[in-house]
């Protein structure tokens, strides 16, 4: 599925490139934070969290394998944070999000061993708590109809993501260890990640609108704000269990 | 339908390489705590120590000889660290002090210093993570984690990722086949909606099968918790062996700090 010549791509951060301590420092932030979206998952899903959060994490990494061709054999894809949220709420959709940078570093050796905390902050839950917000605020003031949902889905993957950069550029400015000064680093990473995050939030609402033309229900963003005649009445489950 | 590209029943099982070794029968979580205080010992390492580096990589040479995993299993999978070589290229165009002429370009010393220290480290952090994947079976890495007081339900979620990623990678081939046999070819930014579609069917497919798959578990009795199939029993000897090597890590990190000093 590799056709594209190069793939618009955000790093994961790797070992030694933000110094120990701040790693350490991190991997304790990014324990906190799981361990706070562990206890709202468990809130709002019981134990259908393990299964639901599960599917959505596979979801969340086929959807980053999914090729958005751009131009001249670039290709962009999605970082999937904001989508996460919206789709099944802020607390199930970080740890969506934080359970593949996991499963991404020990099994494929993507992003350092060392820099799982700073991975999880930056890319799990910098962006799944701007998306949450940004998307929920929107909607509080635009209102709920499949165009006002994709523009506020929009919104968040665009912001979400240049907020992942200013967390790179923080840990880069307490720990980093390279030679280039912090103002052209935020600069240049921000800069990028605005391009980026103009093709994640049309990625973003261009899925949500999908999802919203046909199970309304299942944008969990909106869930308690959808129009009397938009709910959908057929049980969620129309299959018997087939132990798939 | 079965692709091709279908190994083993998880992702997991095509990363591990079947071999018997020391290392392969250690218990997982020995073997990742050791892999990760032995990248804390090579991060906290200064650059400018370059025979600790080589220390280093020799001992993940020896490791990697001692579970007999080829190299032609590692190289491959060091693909990974490619963007981040950019990175660390740039950096001797950046960085203040004295500079070097290298080719008929100026470039910065601590810059040269800074990209090395940031290749090297990357480099040897990809090699250590590539050999516990390649000695410890997925699912057992994720049990190893439980074993190291990380919720349940982290793990659980983490292996359900591990156990349907084909499933759910096999649909999306399934409805790439069925886009392109309507004539489908994605060819810029007006494809995307199309695309953007099938991604949002695939999120319904799989929140639903999430669901039925919750089912299926509660009619066989799931209360939230998995049980352990296997006991693994962790003997002291274990730690023992596995942490000789984040401790000869530390022994060479504290000589490079204090040769530097």
């Amino acid at each position: 599925m590799q056709s594209h010549l190069a793939q618009i791509h955000t790093m994961h951060i790797p070992d030694g490139f933000i110094n120990a301590p701040t790693s350490a420092v991190a991997g304790v932030i990014a324990v906190v934070g799981l361990a706070f979206c562990l206890n709202g998952a468990r809130r709002q899903l019981d134990e259908k969290t393990a299964p639901l959060a599960g599917l959505v994490a596979v979801f969340i990494f086929a959807m980053q394998m999914l090729n958005f061709p751009v131009a001249a054999g670039t290709s962009g894809h999605l970082l999937g944070g904001a989508l996460a949220v919206i789709l099944i709420g802020p607390y199930a959709g970080a740890l969506a999000v934080s359970v593949v940078i996991l499963v991404q570093a020990l099994l494929f050796a993507d992003g350092g061993l060392s820099a799982i905390g700073l991975n999880i902050i930056n890319m799990g839950l910098v962006t799944a708590v701007v998306g949450w917000f940004v998307f929920r605020w929107l909607v509080k003031i635009i209102g709920v109809s499949r165009p006002k949902v994709m523009t506020a889905a929009f919104a968040a993957g665009l912001v979400s993501v240049p907020m992942s950069a200013v967390a790179f550029a923080l840990e880069y400015a307490i720990g980093g260890t390279g030679t280039i000064p912090i103002n052209t680093v935020t600069v240049v990473m921000v800069g990028v990640h605005i391009l980026i995050g103009l093709g994640e939030g049309l990625i973003t609402a261009l899925t949500v609108g999908a999802v919203f033309l046909v199970r309304p229900d299942l944008v969990y963003g909106v869930h308690d704000r959808l129009p009397k005649k938009l709910l959908v009445t057929t049980p969620s489950v129309s299959t018997p269990a087939n132990g798939s | 339908m079965p692709s091709p590209h279908t190994h083993g029943h998880d992702v997991g099982e095509r990363l591990f390489v079947h071999r018997h070794s020391t290392i392969h029968r250690l218990p997982a979580e020995v073997k990742t705590v050791a892999m990760v205080l032995f990248i804390f010992t090579v991060i906290m390492t200064p650059p400018n120590q370059f025979w600790a580096f080589g220390l280093f990589a020799l001992m993940l040479v020896a490791v990697a000889a001692f579970a007999k995993i080829p190299a032609r299993v590692i190289l491959p999978r060091m693909l990974v660290e490619v963007p981040f070589i950019f990175f660390a290229l740039l950096m001797p165009f950046f960085g203040s002090g004295p500079t070097v002429e290298v080719w008929g370009l100026s470039l910065s010393q601590a810059g040269l210093l800074a990209g090395w220290g940031i290749l090297i480290k990357g480099t040897l952090g990809v090699v250590s993570s590539i050999l516990l994947a390649a000695t410890t079976p997925a699912r057992d890495l994720l049990m190893g984690l439980e074993r190291l007081k990380v919720p349940e339900l982290l793990v659980q979620i983490a292996s359900f990722m591990l156990r349907y990623t084909h499933v759910v990678a096999d649909e999306m081939k399934r409805m790439k086949l069925a886009r392109e046999s309507r004539g489908f070819t994605a060819t810029g930014i007006r494809s995307w909606p199309i695309i953007a579609q099938s991604g949002g069917a695939l999120f319904i497919r799989s929140y639903e099968r999430g669901e039925r798959v919750h089912l299926a578990m509660l009619s066989r009795g799931y209360t939230g918790r998995l049980p352990q199939l296997v006991a693994v029993t962790t003997t002291p000897t274990d730690w023992v062996t596995a942490m000789s090597l984040p401790a000869v890590g530390l022994l060479i990190a504290l000589t490079a700090l204090w040769i530097q000093r």
